[in-house]
This record gives C-alpha cells, sequence and structure tokens, in this order.
C-alpha cells in the first residue's frame, strides 16, 4: 500500500510537471506572437512588395489562425523539429544541440564544485554557528552573490587570465579540443557561476539544519554522548534534506538558464550566447525554441527535488 | 586503529556513591521583554547521593528543578542553563570540572537518559534498531551484532510486541507507550550505571501508563541499574522508587524512604502533595429538560472512511456537569468539535436549550454561538500573546453585547473579580502570567458571553496538581453563581470525581458506559471502565502489582 501512495504522488508530479510544460509553451508562442513586426517583412527587408511578402506568408503558414499554426509548431517539436532559423536558413535543432552540450557541460562543472561546497560550509557554520567560522562563511558567500555576475566575471578575467595567465580570457570551445582542455577553458566562467550561486545554497543549508538543531532528538544525541559534527551529519543533515534539495535544485537551473551574462563575457559557445544573438536579429523561432529548452530544464529539476523530497520522507516509504 | 575499535572504553569505578551531589547551583539568564536580561537561580544547595542499583524518584510541581537536576547528573544544561556551584560526582569525579571530550564520553556509557515525550526524542529518519544501539556503539561498550542482540533482549524484557523485527520499524510506525518502552530499552543498551527517567509515563494514557510503568520496574530490578526517577505524580514514583526526594522552587523540602515520604511525611509542603484533594462534590440529580441534548449522533473524519463518533448520545443538565471520560483516541474531543459545530455530523440531532442547531458553524445565529463557549487545554496557545488580558476578556463583551469604554472595562473588572485575579491584571500580556492564572483568563473569557453551556477540554490536565485543583474549585463556584452547565472532557478520573453529576465513558468513538456519577462509579463494572479505574495510580506501595494483576482486560498500545 505504501508503495503504491509514493509512486501514486511521483506520478501526480510528473503529470503535473508535463501539463505546467504545455501552458508554458502555449505562453512562450503567444508572447512571441503579440511581439510587434512580421516574419516575412524582417526577411525580406523594407523594400519587399506587398506580392513578395504575401507569397512568403502563405510559403511559411503565416496566413494560418494562431492556434493551427501553434500544433504545427508543438507537433514539429514532438518529432525533434525545432524549426528553421529566420536569420541564416539553418535547422535550429542541429544548430542547439552541440551548444546546448556546452551549456550542459558548463553547469556541470560548476554544479559538481559548487553544491558539495555550499553543503559543507553551510554544515560547517551550523557547526561553529554564531561564531568566527560562521560569520566568515557567511560574509565570504554573501559578498560573492552582492557581486553581479558580469563584474565577477571581469575580475576573475583580470586576475586569472591577464595578470598571472594562468587560464585564457576566452573560453572557446571546438569540437576538436580533449576533455582536459575544455575543463582548462571552462574553469574561470565556472568559477564565477559557482562564486554566484553559493551563498543561497550555503544559507538554505545552514537554516534548515539549525532549524532541525532544535529538536528534541538533537538532545539525545547530544545525551548519548556523539560528537558536533556526528549530530549533524546523522541526525540533523537527514531530516533538513527535503528544503536542501529544493534549492539546490533552484541553484541547479538558474545554471542552466541563467548563464546568459557569463556565457557572454567569456565567449563560450553555449545556449545563452546563441539566444542573445538571435534576440538581437529577431529570429522569433530560436527564440521560442531555446525559451522552451530552458522551461523544459527549469520544470525537470523542479520536478526532480519534488520527488527526491517525496522519497527523503520516512513517513512516505515506510507507512504504518 | 582496527585494535581500539574493538576495545571498550573503560569506566570509572570508584568506591562510594555511584553519584553523589553536594551543594548543586544552576543557574541561567533569563530575557524579559523590555527589561534587561538578568540571572536567574534554578536550583539552590540542592545534595542527594544515589548508591549502585537504587532508584530515587524526584517530585516537585513545574519550576520545582527536578528536570534541571535530572540533567546536570549527565553535566548537560539545557538551553543555555548553567551549573554554576557545587560538586557532581558521578563514579568519582566531579562533572564540572570535566571538558567537553570528558563529557561525550560519560554520556551514553555510564548516564542514559529517558525523556518525557520518546516521539519527539526519536529521530524520525531511521530505523529504531539503528538508534538503540547508537550510544553502545559509539561508546565501543558492544560490537553491532552483540548490541542488536542486546536490544532485542532488552525488548522482549520490556514486553513489546514482536522482540525481533520491532527494530526495523522507525517511529512513526510505533505507537506512544511502545515507543516509551524502546526509549528505556534504548538507554538500557549501553549497560549504563544510571538511567534518566524525566518523567517517562506523563504523555501516555493512563491505561498504558500502567503497562510502561511495569515495564520499566522490571527492566531496573533485573539490570540493577541506578534510575534518577522525576516525575510530579507521588502515586506513580511510589511504585518505581527506594527513596524519594520532594524539591520545591529549586530547594530541597524533604528527603526520605518512599514509605516515609507517603505515609509520615515530616514538611507541610510534601504532606499537601500527600494528601488527596479530593473536592466533596455532591452530584445533582438529573432535571427535567436537558440544556444540550445529543442524540445518535455519528461523525467521522476524511468523508466518512474512519467513524471516530458511532451513535453517541448524551444529555447535560442546567447548571449541572457531564463528564466525558476515555483515553486519547477515544473521541471526546470529537463530540466536542461536533457539539461546536466544527465537525458536522453524518448523522443524528443536537438540540440545544430547545431548539435543534445547525450541523455546520455557518448554519448557527450568533446567539447559538454565545451560549456555549468552550476552553482549551492549552491555554497560552488559546489567547492572543500580543493583546492584554483586558482586550481577550473585553473582546466577547463588544461583539456579543456591543459593550464599549467606561461599560466594557467595568464588566472586565468584575470577570476578573470572578476568577479571583483583581482588576490589575487587565494590562498584563498572556506571557506576564503563570499556567493557572492563563487558564482562568480562558474560563474569564467564555463566562463574558454570558453561556449556558461551556465545554471543558482537559482544561486541567496541562497544570500541577495544587494549581488544577484550584481550577476545578473556581469552576464550581461559579456554576453554583451562574448557573451555567459544563461538558467536561478529561482522562483523569480523580477529576471526574471532584466535578461531575453525570459521567459518559467513551471508548473507541462509542459510549461504554453513561449514567449519574454514582451509578457509573459503582460495580459492577464493564471491562473498560473496569480496566480505566484499576489504571489511575494510587499512592500505595504495590499498587501496581495489584493492578495489574486485577485487570480484566489488557490496555491499547499494547
Amino acid at each position: 500500500m505504501g508503495g503504491a501512495t509514493v509512486a501514486k504522488l511521483i506520478a501526480q508530479r510528473i503529470a503535473l510537471g508535463v501539463l505546467l510544460l504545455l501552458a508554458v509553451s502555449v505562453l512562450i508562442f503567444a508572447g512571441t506572437q503579440i511581439l510587434p513586426g512580421d516574419v516575412a517583412q524582417s526577411i525580406l527587408g523594407q523594400a519587399a512588395t506587398p506580392q513578395a511578402l504575401e507569397n512568403l506568408r502563405r510559403e511559411l503558414g503565416l496566413n494560418d489562425p494562431a492556434y493551427i499554426r501553434y500544433f504545427r509548431w508543438l507537433f514539429g517539436i514532438l518529432q525533434g523539429d525545432l524549426g528553421t532559423a529566420l536569420s541564416n536558413k539553418r535547422d535550429i535543432a542541429t544548430a542547439l544541440s552541440g551548444r546546448l552540450a556546452n551549456t550542459l557541460f558548463l553547469a556541470a562543472c560548476a554544479a559538481v564544485v559548487s553544491v558539495p561546497l555550499a553543503i559543507l560550509l553551510g554544515l560547517l557554520a551550523v557547526r561553529y554557528r554564531n561564531g568566527i567560522i560562521d560569520k566568515a562563511i557567511s560574509g565570504f558567500a554573501l559578498a560573492s552573490t552582492s557581486l553581479p555576475e558580469f563584474f565577477i566575471g571581469y575580475l576573475l578575467i583580470l586576475v586569472f587570465a591577464v595578470k598571472l595567465q594562468w587560464f585564457p580570457a576566452s573560453s572557446t570551445v571546438y569540437d576538436s579540443m580533449s576533455f582536459l582542455q575544455r575543463l582548462q577553458a571552462v574553469v574561470l566562467p565556472a568559477t564565477a557561476l559557482t562564486l554566484v550561486v553559493l551563498a543561497h545554497m550555503m544559507r538554505m543549508t545552514r537554516a534548515a539544519v539549525l532549524n532541525v538543531m532544535q529538536s528534541a532528538y538533537i538532545e539525545t544525541a547530544e545525551l548519548k554522548g556523539l560528537s558536533p559534527l556526528k549530530i549533524i551529519r546523522r541526525h540533523a543533515f537527514p531530516n533538513a534534506i527535503a528544503p536542501i534539495i529544493n534549492v539546490v535544485m533552484l541553484n541547479l537551473a538558474f545554471l542552466v538558464v541563467g548563464v546568459v551574462v557569463v556565457e557572454v563575457i567569456f565567449v563560450y559557445p553555449g545556449m545563452g550566447q546563441y539566444l542573445v544573438d538571435h534576440v538581437s536579429k529577431r529570429d522569433v523561432p530560436v527564440v521560442q525554441a531555446v525559451g522552451l529548452i530552458f522551461a523544459a530544464v527549469y520544470i525537470t529539476l523542479n520536478m526532480v527535488a519534488d520527488i527526491a523530497a517525496l522519497l527523503a520522507n520516512p513517513r512516505l516509504r515506510h507507512p504504518k | 586503529m582496527a585494535e581500539a575499535q574493538s576495545k571498550a572504553r573503560p569506566k570509572p569505578r570508584a568506591e562510594g556513591a555511584l553519584l553523589d551531589i553536594r551543594n548543586l547551583r544552576i543557574e541561567a539568564t533569563v530575557y524579559p521583554p523590555g527589561e534587561k536580561p538578568r540571572d536567574v537561580v534554578l536550583v539552590d544547595d540542592v545534595s542527594l547521593k544515589l548508591e549502585r542499583g537504587k532508584v530515587l524518584g524526584l517530585i516537585g510541581e513545574s519550576g520545582a528543578g527536578k528536570s534541571t537536576i535530572g540533567l546536570s547528573s549527565m553535566g548537560f544544561g539545557r538551553g543555555g542553563v548553567r551549573l554554576t556551584g557545587g560538586e557532581i560526582l558521578l563514579n568519582g569525579r566531579d562533572l564540572r570540572k570535566t571538558g567537553a571530550g570528558g563529557l561525550r564520553r560519560m554520556r551514553g556509557r555510564e548516564v542514559c537518559y529517558v525523556a518525557q515525550s520518546a516521539a519527539a526524542a526519536f529521530n524520525p529518519a531511521h530505523k529504531l534498531m539503528d538508534q538503540v544501539v547508537e550510544a553502545a556503539l559509539e561508546h565501543r561498550v558492544l560490537s553491532r551484532a552483540a548490541a542488536e542482540k542486546r536490544a532485542i533482549e532488552l525488548f522482549r524484557k520490556l514486553s513489546l510486541p514482536n522482540p525481533e523485527t520491532i527494530g526495523e520499524r522507525y517511529p512513526h510506525q510505533v505507537s506512544g507507550g511502545q515507543l516509551q518502552r524502546v526509549m528505556t530499552a534504548m538507554a538500557l543498551c549501553s549497560e549504563p550505571d544510571l538511567i534518566v527517567f524525566d518523567e517517562p509515563t506523563t504523555a501516555l494514557d493512563v491505561t498504558t501508563q500502567i503497562d510502561v510503568l511495569a515495564a520499566i520496574k522490571e527492566a531496573i530490578r533485573d539490570t540493577h541499574v541506578a534510575a534518577l526517577y522525576i516525575t510530579h505524580d507521588l502515586a506513580v514514583v511510589a511504585q518505581v522508587s527506594d527513596e524519594i526526594m520532594v524539591l520545591r522552587h529549586g530547594k530541597l523540602v524533604e528527603w526520605g524512604g518512599t514509605h516515609q515520604i507517603i505515609k509520615e511525611p515530616r514538611q507541610a509542603y510534601t504532606n499537601a502533595l500527600v494528601s488527596v484533594h479530593q473536592i466533596e462534590h455532591q452530584e445533582h440529580a438529573p432535571g427535567v429538560t436537558p440544556v444540550l441534548s445529543v442524540k445518535n449522533v455519528t461523525a467521522s473524519y476524511g468523508g466518512g472512511t474512519v467513524k471516530v463518533l458511532k451513535n453517541v448520545s448524551v444529555d447535560v443538565f442546567p447548571g449541572q456537569t457531564l463528564a466525558v471520560v476515555g483515553e486519547s483516541g477515544s473521541g471526546k474531543s470529537t463530540l466536542a468539535r461536533a457539539i461546536t459545530g466544527l465537525l458536522p455530523p453524518l448523522e443524528g440531532s443536537i438540540t440545544f436549550d430547545g431548539r435543534t442547531l445547525g450541523n455546520k458553524l455557518a448554519d448557527r445565529s450568533r446567539d447559538d454561538l454565545r451560549e456555549l463557549q468552550m476552553i482549551y487545554q492549552m491555554a497560552d496557545v488559546a489567547m492572543n500573546p500580543r493583546q492584554t488580558v483586558g482586550t481577550i476578556i473585553g473582546r466577547p463583551l463588544e461583539f456579543y453585547f456591543k459593550m464599549h469604554g467606561r461599560e466594557r472595562d467595568q464588566r472586565v473588572a468584575e470577570l476578573l473579580e470572578k476568577i479571583e485575579m483583581g482588576k490589575g491584571y487587565a494590562d498584563r500580556y498572556p506571557a506576564e502570567l503563570s499556567g493557572g492564572q492563563k487558564q482562568r483568563v480562558c474560563i474569564a473569557r467564555a463566562l463574558a458571553a454570558k453561556p449556558k453551556l461551556i465545554i471543558c477540554d482537559e482544561v486541567t490536565s496541562a497544570l500541577d496538581p495544587l494549581v488544577a485543583h484550584g481550577i476545578l474549585e473556581l469552576l464550581l463556584g461559579l456554576q453554583a453563581e451562574e448557573d451555567v452547565a459544563y461538558l467536561f472532557i478529561t482522562h483523569d478520573l480523580a477529576t471526574v470525581k471532584s466535578i461531575a453529576d453525570s459521567i459518559a465513558v467513551m471508548y473507541r468513538g462509542e459510549v461504554v458506559r453513561y449514567g449519574s456519577k454514582s451509578t457509573v462509579l459503582t460495580p459492577p463494572f464493564d471491562d473498560y471502565t473496569d480496566l480505566l479505574l484499576r489504571s489511575v495510580p494510587e499512592m500505595e506501595i504495590g499498587w501496581l502489582e495489584k493492578a495489574i494483576q486485577g485487570r480484566k482486560m489488557a490496555g491499547a498500545g499494547n
């Protein structure tokens, strides 16, 4: 009976995620429809004759009602066809796949460092709460978050690329690069991202664990003669896991969808840079596709967080 | 390293008493709102001695410092409490001079702790077995296999069901009475010299308390562990202790053998604790027309799946008290929710003062609401902490009678007189009042509406016996003056005898026995009423064994 309850809850959560994604796709489509301007006009330019515009509109299906165009777009996406970029007539899916991989690589590098570091710092802050170590950790994390990422980015370039010349200032990666070369290329942008997301996760870990530290079972552990770190690790952390997972997933989502500025600064060929390029060219199909992918990442990670929190609850895993 | 792990840390063993506390002084800093922080003395000049294998009962009202003294034997001060003077000699060394590392090596090894609420004291994220053996493994007393074997033996000794497998369960899968026994097993697992029992049965139903008490007593006897047994219930402590120490306001009142304390107390305060506070209450014969008549009410939570009230019928007569008795889960509070309209019944009707009440709260008139008031167990959460006593009592006057200004203040002052507090309290905040005073304010608030019936839901359960006694006398006095009827919900049979005119005994959602006080409390009893009556601790050495033997049915939660 218990397994069935959990399975049902998870299935509900997944269904909700899919529904949410559909709603977002409607919003994205509607949003780009409201934007002023006309795709045929922007392709042909100011000098186009009305006849040529009309022909192109018919060719692109722009004269059909909006809902038909929406479903045509949606079914295309479901079959892996994200459409064609207006500006260079290239297939969006092909152009995106490499860039998405690059963005995910950068995000993964930042996550591998920032998530364990943030949780460790959070736990240390709890162990030495209100002491000098706690204050130093909080101060450092808050300062790094308060600085905008473009500032941190340029600062890193100035110190590590220009002055010390340890890492390249531009993080351009090619297909022919080895894994190590890629790693070296993303050190600076990954560091910038880590500094941005660190404080949020660290503070949340600290707050969630501190909240649990008030519980009676922490006193029980203390009266068993356990050391403070063991108490935090074994008795407090497992009960604080749900809020921590939530904030970690939010930050992972940010690492994917919020990298626009950092990618531009470091000239990193990821999704963000691709998006910025095409927004400036008013390339609506690309903006729609990228928007939808960002939304999918966001919704998926939040869904994973919810499911993980469900599974972390012993009352749900082992009902009476 | 591997060798060291298999070897238990040696336990110091000195000659003489196991625990020798001399002139203990404990202080804490309090931060009253709007005032400068100041130090208060919680325990002053208390000395005690406990031999190996003996049980010492610490008894007193809340604030007497009994838990604080109990925890001091582990070198622990809860929430910023400081051990500021005297000596705490455990196995010959002074815990006040022992560092943090030394205290850690001692805790869970030489002294273990059993908390009042085992449900809160167990970590919800881990299996019971992992928590039970944790201290034994931490201090390398036993190997994992040996510790689990000992734990299962202890589970069996404490008569827990399925001793082999109960350790695989999580805390939420086990009942409160069972958890309390698992916690006792946890304390015994690392073979300590001393266990501090901090009100281990206070949060349990009487019918469960008796079993847990018997299990604890047997475990203490079989393992020869010494114990500090902390409680406010003298009848309970008399069953398990060799000696009893009476404390008040952090000071020692009297210390002696169990027999001497309960039979020949030397101090006036001990005498007051020992003497039974039975209020002689002459029951009234039922009147002609009831003020409240509950007929065949069935109610459930969760859309009819779980029936929590089954065909309940009771009457309350004007100016009289109906006591509703039963253990937790029997449906007493649900009955109150159905009467007040918070939980619309599925079937049945509720007649009040001659008119049929709407099932739902929204269907009731303002007068229906006014004439039916309620007082709760937790007085402090039933009041807005940011309102003064005057505002709290004045609110029903404004709401029901449109009283304002001087007229209202005058009525508030009258009500404060009625609850024996005086009008000086009108400007105080709830946080400045004692537990008993808070409950009095709640009574005044209920009275302000000039009700015909007040539902009292466990109103004295959270109070010390002497304070509860005062509240009961107040309620009886007000009943005589105002001719108000009470529906008095309680699990405490002594309270029932003091206040009731008629009694309804509830068990699993049904009324199993109902009638005037004298008929309900006169044999022959049904099995459940018999169990309930036998489970009330009596201040008599050897009561526990007699009560366990004479039962016709076993308590729930087994």
